[in-house]
């Protein structure tokens, strides 16, 4: 029983520290998203708390702790309060399987823990897709249970949305999938070390660079990021399907958006970038003599790439216009797909004239 | 333990599935039914078919379940309308399913083979364990053409349901 109580105090830990991680990330997300959308549109952004506005994110958490939570008259009180959470847990969920650093295993009390990852399961990516597919349950809810015609249309329109593109996220990964020959993102991260020529966004013999072209447009419209927020199209819908949503509630909705947007990132980064391996082969750390310490650099270009994706997302939303629906449907459906497809087949064929010509 | 966990899976899908069709409004249905496909995975899980678990999370889960929903919503089915008092054709139909299932698992005869070598694998790992792999082989190798037949009959329906959905468009503008 002992065994079992260190292995639960271990996990606990290991969870509390990536929900720390996930947490502070999404404050510093938003202060960020403002401050660079500031620049790019040639203004400070947020100044006024703290010195350059650092302190904003917790401004902004107190402001919504302390408004008034708001039930509207007519809604479904019970799904209205579910909906906020139904969006938020698949999203923290999904980041039990992340690989943050080395794949390394040591001993405590004769227990083997894996200090960078909570769980290495060998279905993880396609975890992290069940849960991710779930977020739509949260939004079409909330749509519907606040009894307002823009939440309603906020809803149905993500539901669609992120159908098609969830579809096109799944089918993109498979060339990597494919290369790799594991489900694992532990086993994937692992058979891209040595270089970043060894990514799988430039490996031989198949470079899945169409397919990550279609993950990042995918992601950013499951992500109801702009160019596709159709579903809180503001022009449209008011704020669609979260318009009737205040304080604590409307918070964990902002909170699973920006969670999610970190977790579509470091899925990124673990399939087509790399992971946590550095562009050059091994650890400048494990050169001159510091090997126990080459963690730290390593999740350090993890961190890296997963900032430069995030950063992608922020200036999309500096450069781009809303699309329109038909748009929007008929780029999922009959562009993204067929590229997808297409790639399966070229990866698939690439592979096999490389395994018989060894 | 695992008959325990198996227990609460059963019970809860014996439980969400009444539900699916007891609740009067539809949406709170349609939850039970995403509830249920939980359970059902969990009992996947505990099988150690986590493929097949992660599969169905996904595709009854996230695709079908949302489907239901979105149409659910877009026809506001009103919450009385539902039953027709089918209550006798029910039961007729349930009763001798009921029967049988009773007759059928008392006298053993859908007991597995305790020797076989699912039972005999003692504790598992889920890490060592590919268990997608295997799916992988035995889907094209053993079942390749029931495999490829379902796949045509799928194809099958989807060209039908455009048909039908198309018909009504085939004059005038291009959708």
């Amino acid at each position: 029983m002992t065994e079992f109580g260190l292995r639960l105090a271990i996990s606990l830990t290991q969870i509390a520290a990536v929900m720390g991680i996930v947490v502070i990330t999404v404050l510093i997300l938003t202060l960020a998203e403002r401050k660079v959308l500031g620049w790019m549109q040639d203004r400070m952004g947020p100044m006024e708390v703290g010195p350059y506005g650092i302190l904003q994110p917790f401004a902004d958490a107190i402001k919504l702790f302390f408004k008034e939570d708001i039930i509207p008259a007519g809604a479904n009180k019970f799904l209205f309060t579910m909906a906020p959470i139904l969006c938020l847990i698949p999203t923290f969920i999904g980041f039990a399987v992340i690989p943050w650093g080395p794949n390394w295993t040591f001993e405590i009390g004769g227990i083997s823990v894996k200090p960078f990852i909570i769980s290495d399961i060998n279905i993880g990516i396609l975890y992290i897709l069940a849960f991710a597919s779930l977020a739509a349950y949260g939004i079409i809810l909330g749509g519907w249970a606040s009894n307002s015609k823009y939440s309603l249309l906020g809803g149905l329109r993500s539901a669609a949305q992120i159908i098609s593109y969830e579809l096109n996220v799944g089918l993109s990964i498979v060339g990597v999938l494919i290369l790799a020959g594991s489900l694992s993102l532990v086993k994937i991260t692992d058979a891209q070390a040595g270089g970043f020529w060894n990514w799988f966004l430039f490996a031989l013999p198949a470079p899945q660079i169409f397919a990550f072209v279609v993950y990042v447009i995918s992601t950013v419209a499951e992500t109801n990021r702009v160019p596709f927020d159709l579903p809180e199209a503001e022009s449209e819908l008011v704020a669609g399907f979260f318009t009737e949503y205040s304080g604590l509630r409307f918070a964990f909705f902002f909170l699973a958006e920006y969670a999610n947007m970190m977790l579509v990132s470091c899925v990124a980064a673990a399939l087509f970038l790399g992971g946590w391996n550095a562009p050059y082969p091994g650890t400048i750390l494990g050169l001159i003599g510091l090997p126990s310490f080459a963690w730290v650099e390593n999740t350090m270009w993890f961190a890296v790439k997963t900032y430069s994706f995030l950063f992608l997302f922020f200036w999309l939303r500096a450069t781009l216009p809303r699309l329109r629906y038909d748009q929007l449907m008929r780029f999922g459906w009959k562009v993204m797909l067929p590229i997808a497809l297409g790639n399966i087949v070229v990866t698939s064929i690439a592979v096999f004239v490389h395994q018989q010509m060894k | 333990m695992s008959l325990v966990f198996f227990g609460y899976f059963a019970g809860m899908i014996a439980l969400t599935s009444m539900l699916v069709v007891a609740l009067r409004n539809p949406v709170y249905s349609a939850l039970s039914l995403l509830v249920m496909f939980f359970h059902v995975a969990g009992l996947f899980v505990i099988l150690h078919a986590e493929f097949l678990a992660a599969v169905q999370v996904i595709v009854y889960a996230g695709a079908i379940l949302v489907l239901y929903l979105f149409v659910v919503m877009l026809l506001n089915v009103k919450q009385d309308d539902r039953y027709h008092s089918q209550w006798l054709v029910a039961a007729v139909v349930c009763v001798p399913l009921l029967i049988e299932s009773i007759v059928l698992l008392s006298g053993g005869a859908g007991a597995t083979d305790q020797t076989s070598p699912s039972f005999r694998s003692g504790p598992h790992d889920a890490i060592a364990a590919d268990n997608t792999l295997a799916i992988g082989k035995t889907l094209f190798s053993t079942y390749l053409f029931p495999f490829e037949v379902a796949s045509l009959v799928l194809l099958v329906a989807m060209i039908g349901a455009i048909v039908l959905a198309k018909r009504d468009f085939s004059e005038g503008r291009e959708l």
